[in-house]
């Protein structure tokens, strides 16, 4: 089955541009990235897009489609009836570069921010024991295809420039997240995510986890869990008492 | 061309170097639905729970159901409902004071800092934002790092309190299969006390603090395999946390409106047994 | 002439997947200043495609696996063609390799005692690939990422500077690699490379006395492919107008499973991982044909019955495996066969059946990403029907001739490591065998390097002619053409997927190769009048245009060197001659470019020419390894006269 699909994809740079329309055949089983590929083909050969692996592995096509971030290459065009106009627009949360492609450098400038693994000392390579239990959380966080979906979501910066400085993002944070239950990292990570990471700017509405194409619980597994231990550290009584009772024994 | 005032030009997906898209948000899916009916429920709770607190009447029912709105019912006005008070009576009896106002503050608090009513809130109420990727209407945001918002990592305490309240609220249930009277008793209250206290269970275990204080807090499962047990339940329970969050205040405005209008005499409690 | 950007390097490394990253890694820590040029955004490189695992004789799970073992395995699968001492030092260093990730912060699986666990794969004589569910490639690359990073903070640390000794050029594209002619005799050594950066279009020069070549393989000149768009051969092609060789490449591995349906994702991989955990391969008629597909030198090491090949799964010591994990080029075949003999799935395809074997529950913990792709992508849940799969072009086993010790290729100063880099795979790669070849040879290559880079006296010089011939170059495409109409790079790339689709695929024969050099010969002259539209700013169309060169000369020596090889091995069938011919196990196709010495000056596309070499001899002590029998399939009765198997057997014979 084919038809002809409406589109109105963005078009322009950082000086300025418009949604143009672009009428484009739709064939059975394709994806809004193949549109995409059709309307360069055959109509746009200077369409800007990201692109890469198009199986959902490389997060390379992160863009929005009718208003919500998306992956192009695994959005469905059977989501849409044939009537419908599909929406493409770039990430609205970074500067753009041209037509669908953002300027993503402020997501390699919050990795940098991070520290780094840091292994025991006393450990030679293959002398690593892990149980299996004990690296499942981190592992989990570790799917993560850096396609910058939750961080173009994230009203923290999505809607304040401002705060780009001091938030990390939902990414990163749960970067920290996947270091803090790493079963072999010797660093301390609770303190800096708090002051120097932005944790508390996150308000917790979920948005990273919804559009996250590898079905991260990024809030209820590492954000959350991140407060928890910032609470630990800082807000729980019983462990306040607790540490204060054992460093009077000590 | 002016910008609406509300949204002035330049900020957010608005700033300069992002796509001129002109319109703030494309999405076309009706994505204000959901804050709009978590605003209605959760005004409905607070309207019903506010007026039940304060009636200082129709708490107790057949000499053995008492509301969780009442309980611990401690104030000395408890006294008009002979039987109703478990734990002593010292509170004042005022107008102001609810029967109750030993555990309902830190039941309000418990759920005012939940990780899912905040979610709830923080999105219906206060727009920021009110669904993804539609920008909200504040200037600035300092999400949870001052003064009031930074509270809300006491919600640990919070919780613990609530295992309290909830330990009470058990109580209560149980009590109420003994009748004055008439000894052990099962009525349809009963069963409408005891469902509601374990919903209220799965609320409270399911919370966010329960998972990371019975073992979250872990680095190493492997060491601690009862702690890990006990986590890899509450985590299956904590991804219906929101469930559990609207269940329970369902089933505490039924649980009440059966005990008042059982005291009201509206409605006969059934007994089944005894 | 506008300014062009200027940058200084001791080692430039050209590709940021597994293979470039480890290579980078290796050289930046041997202290020198390195860069790394990429196509796409840093992270994003086609190892995160690779998803069963990475092949390395730990012996975590069957503790009698070894070195010998794992390199006997991969001389089996590449039919003996291998270049043995890289098999070798393959073998040997994986392992090592592969604990140095943990210590960059890789989670693997583990087995039931703490280590790294290993699952079975096509091939492998014993469980040998760690793997992190089935997305292994991702966890290689994001680790070595982020030891990038580690390595840029402790620069930041140490200079204020994050790039100061190593900094990564995103979306940046090399065309052309630039010598020295002034050099020292023999061949001119490499001096820098010459690209643009996508974003902008700008060009850029970077001056660097070693480059290392680690572009990935070629898949994007074939329509169905599991390839990304990345895959245009660059490596190879800059190789070979820089003066370097290619050997071996007439054998292309088409990966047995792809996806067929719906057409839009055709060619995308699913995981051997899903046969080495029990699914089985099922003809439209419900057989389990693959038993019938053994071929005589595998006689004797795989099942001859479902019940044999169901216990294995659970009982590896007392049964042989099914013959569903056959290496890659028996099932590819197979599947080719059985399609075209009207036993084919409606979308030309056969099953892939893992929802009859385990439970639900079972498929999704152990395959995950496999049973997202198929309900994302086809709208098909893997634990309740089967999947239709076919071949895909998968992995090129050809590349860049190189010392196996080094990876320096004939030009001095020019390295090459991963899926660009030729020998190591011989006519059929092994599951498993590029994620590890990719860690051993990146570090050696990136090794070679800097002990190439610290042992100059005199660093290359670049010619600024060779710097406006190389800018002309891009910017041709731009400029009108009054003669022709001018061409769209989008139909050229099309037709060339055609032509190499249909005439040099699965199977081969000398009709179609002379077919497909003619066919090659018009598009080469068609790329001369290729015009893209618009500006140079982020214009995909242009970008292809300059690919387009690279793939061309690729897919030239593609189909002259399976023109030259009248035999069938591996990942090349020719169905005019369908035996294994030891005369040819022992002679090596070169590429080279012919009209390299002009450093390709006029010619867009310059021509290639084929021609056979002796392979050196296997080391005595590895031809050891291999029973005489086994080896006498494969080679010629003088070749194994000093095999220890011979002597005793003939023994006082002079």
């Amino acid at each position: 089955m084919s038809y002809k699909g409406r589109f109105r994809v963005w078009r322009g740079d950082a000086a300025g541009g418009a949604l143009a329309d672009y009428t484009v055949e739709v064939n059975d089983g394709e994806v809004v990235l193949d549109v995409l590929h059709r309307l360069q083909a055959t109509q746009a050969p200077d369409l800007a897009v990201r692109w890469n692996c198009k199986a959902g592995k490389c997060g390379s096509c992160s863009a929005e489609i009718n208003g919500r971030p998306r992956l192009l290459c695994m959005t469905r065009m059977s989501v849409f009836a044939p009537t419908d106009v599909v929406t493409v627009t770039p990430m609205r949360t970074f500067p753009v570069l041209r037509d669908l492609v953002t300027d993503v450098s402020f997501n390699y400038a919050k990795a940098r921010e991070v520290p780094s693994f840091t292994p025991p000392a006393d450990l030679a390579p293959g002398e690593y024991r892990m149980a299996q239990v004990d690296v499942e959380r981190s592992q989990e966080f570790r799917k993560c295809i850096e396609c910058f979906l939750c961080q173009d979501t994230c009203h923290v910066v999505r809607d304040h420039d401002e705060n780009k400085e001091a938030f990390a993002g939902p990414r990163f944070l749960m970067r920290i997240a996947e270091l803090e239950m790493h079963p072999l990292d010797v660093a301390d990570r609770v303190p800096a995510a708090q002051d120097e990471h932005g944790l508390g700017r996150c308000n917790i509405t979920k948005c990273c986890t919804e559009v996250c194409p590898e079905g991260i619980k990024i809030t209820d597994n590492a954000l959350i869990p991140m407060k928890e231990r910032v609470a630990d550290r800082r807000y729980d009584p019983l462990v306040w008492l607790g540490r204060t009772i054992s460093r009077r024994r000590d | 061309m002016t910008a609406p005032a509300r949204h002035p030009a330049w900020r957010g997906v608005d700033a300069p170097g992002r796509a001129a898209v002109g319109v703030r948000t494309l999405r076309t899916d009706r994505w204000w639905l959901a804050p709009v009916a978590t605003a209605l429920g959760l005004l409905v709770f607070v309207v019903y729970a506010t007026a039940r607190a304060f009636e200082q009447a129709y708490f107790f029912a057949d000499e053995r159901y008492l509301t969780p709105f009442y309980s611990p019912c401690v104030s000395l006005g408890c006294a008009s409902a002979p039987g109703s008070s478990h734990f002593g009576m010292f509170l004042p009896d005022n107008p102001l004071i609810p029967y109750a106002a030993l555990s309902l503050p830190f039941l309000l608090g418990f759920r005012l800092t939940c990780y899912y009513y905040r979610k709830a809130y923080y999105r219906s109420f206060w727009l920021a934002p009110a669904a993804c990727a539609v920008p909200e209407p504040h200037p600035r945001q300092t999400g949870e790092t001052r003064f009031p918002l930074v509270m809300q990592n006491v919600h640990r305490y919070f919780f613990y309190v609530a295992v309290l309240v909830s330990l009470v609220n058990t109580y209560d249930a149980l009590v109420a299969f003994r009748h004055p009277d008439d000894g052990f008793v099962v009525g349809v209250g009963n069963l409408v006390l005891l469902a509601n206290v374990v919903l209220l269970w799965c609320y409270t275990a399911s919370c966010h603090s329960c998972r990371h204080v019975m073992g979250g807090r872990l680095t190493h499962f492997s060491k601690h395999p009862v702690r890990y047990w006990f986590w890899t339940r509450i985590s299956a329970l904590n991804t219906r946390h929101m469930l559990f969050a609207w269940i329970t205040l369902a089933s505490l405005i039924l649980t009440d409106l059966y005990v008042t209008l059982v005291a009201r005499g509206t409605i006969v409690d059934l007994r089944l047994i005894g | 002439m506008t300014e062009i950007e200027r940058h200084d390097y001791d080692v430039l490394v050209i590709g940021a997947g597994g293979a470039g990253l480890r290579a980078a890694i290796e050289a930046r820590e041997r202290g020198l200043r390195t860069a790394i040029v990429c196509k796409s955004l840093f992270g994003k490189a086609h190892t995160v495609m690779a998803e069963g695992g990475c092949a390395a004789a730990m012996g975590n799970v069957n503790e009698h696996d070894s070195w010998q073992v794992h390199f006997r395995d991969t001389m089996r699968g590449g039919k003996f063609l291998n270049n043995w001492r890289m098999a070798e030092l393959h073998a040997k260093e994986a392992p090592d390799r592969v604990w140095e990730l943990e210590t960059y912060g890789a989670l693997f699986d583990r087995t039931a005692d703490g280590r790294i666990s290993q699952r079975h794969f096509g091939g492998h004589t014993y469980p040998r690939l760690a793997h992190v569910g089935d997305r292994t490639g991702l966890e290689l690359l994001r680790t070595m990422q982020q030891r990038i990073v580690a390595l840029q903070q402790a620069d930041h640390a140490a200079t204020g500077d994050y790039e100061a000794r190593l900094r990564v050029f995103a979306e940046c594209t090399v065309t052309e690699l630039l010598t020295d002619p002034a050099g020292a005799g023999g061949h001119a050594p490499i001096a820098g490379a010459f690209g643009y950066w996508r974003e902008s279009g700008r060009h850029v020069l970077f001056s660097a006395p070693a480059v290392v070549l680690a572009t990935g393989g070629i898949g994007k000149s074939f329509q169905v492919t599991s390839n990304s768009w990345e895959y245009t051969g660059d490596g190879h092609a800059l190789a070979l107008r820089a003066g370097a060789s290619l050997v071996d490449m007439e054998f292309v591995q088409f990966h047995p499973t792809g996806m067929v349906w719906p057409p839009s994702v055709k060619g995308i991989l699913v995981t051997e991982g899903v046969r080495g955990d029990g699914g089985v391969l099922r003809n439209s008629d419900g057989d389990r044909f693959m038993f019938g597909y053994v071929p005589d030198v595998f006689k004797g090491q795989y099942a001859q019955t479902e019940d044999e090949a169901d216990r294995w799964y659970d009982d590896q010591e007392n049964n042989r495996r099914t013959p569903d994990l056959l290496p890659r080029d028996e099932v590819a075949r197979a599947i080719n066969t059985e399609v075209k003999e009207g036993r084919g799935s409606p979308h030309g395809g056969v099953y892939l059946d893992i929802a009859s074997r385990m439970p639900a529950e079972e498929i999704k913990r152990r395959l995950p990403s496999m049973y997202h792709q198929f309900k994302e992508l086809a709208d098909v849940d893997i634990t309740a029907e089967p999947m239709e799969v076919g071949p895909t072009c998968h992995y090129v086993m050809g590349g860049i001739e190189v010392d196996p010790d080094t990876g320096q290729s004939r030009v001095p100063g020019l390295f090459a490591a991963g899926e660009c880099a030729g020998g190591m795979h011989g006519s059929n790669r092994l599951g498993g065998n590029s994620l590890s070849d990719l860690l051993v040879f990146g570090r050696r290559a990136g090794l070679g390097a800097a002990d190439y880079v610290t042992g100059l006296e005199r660093r290359p010089a670049i010619r600024e002619a060779d710097v406006e011939t190389a800018a002309a170059m891009t910017l041709a495409p731009f400029e009108a053409h009054p003669a022709a109409a001018g061409e769209n790079p989008y139909t050229l790339h099309a037709d060339l997927q055609r032509v190499m689709n249909d005439l040099v695929g699965i199977i081969r024969t000398e009709a179609e190769m002379v077919a497909a050099l003619d066919r090659l010969a018009e598009l080469r002259a068609r790329v001369h009048d290729v015009v893209v539209e618009g500006h140079r700013q982020y214009n995909p169309g242009w970008h292809l245009a300059l690919d387009l060169r690279n793939m061309l000369m690729v897919s030239e020596a593609v189909a002259s060197s399976a023109l030259l090889r009248t035999e069938s091995r591996g990942g090349h069938t020719r169905e005019d001659h369908p035996g294994l011919d030891p005369q040819w196990r022992h002679r090596v196709l070169v590429t080279h470019c012919v009209d390299a010495s002009e450093a390709g000056a006029g010619a867009v596309v310059p021509r290639t020419a084929v021609e056979a070499a002796e392979r050196v001899p296997m080391r005595a002590d590895l031809l050891a390894l291999f029973d005489l029998p086994e080896l006498e399939k494969y080679y010629t009765a003088p070749e194994l006269a000093g095999h220890p198997g011979r002597g005793s057997r003939q023994g006082g014979t002079p």
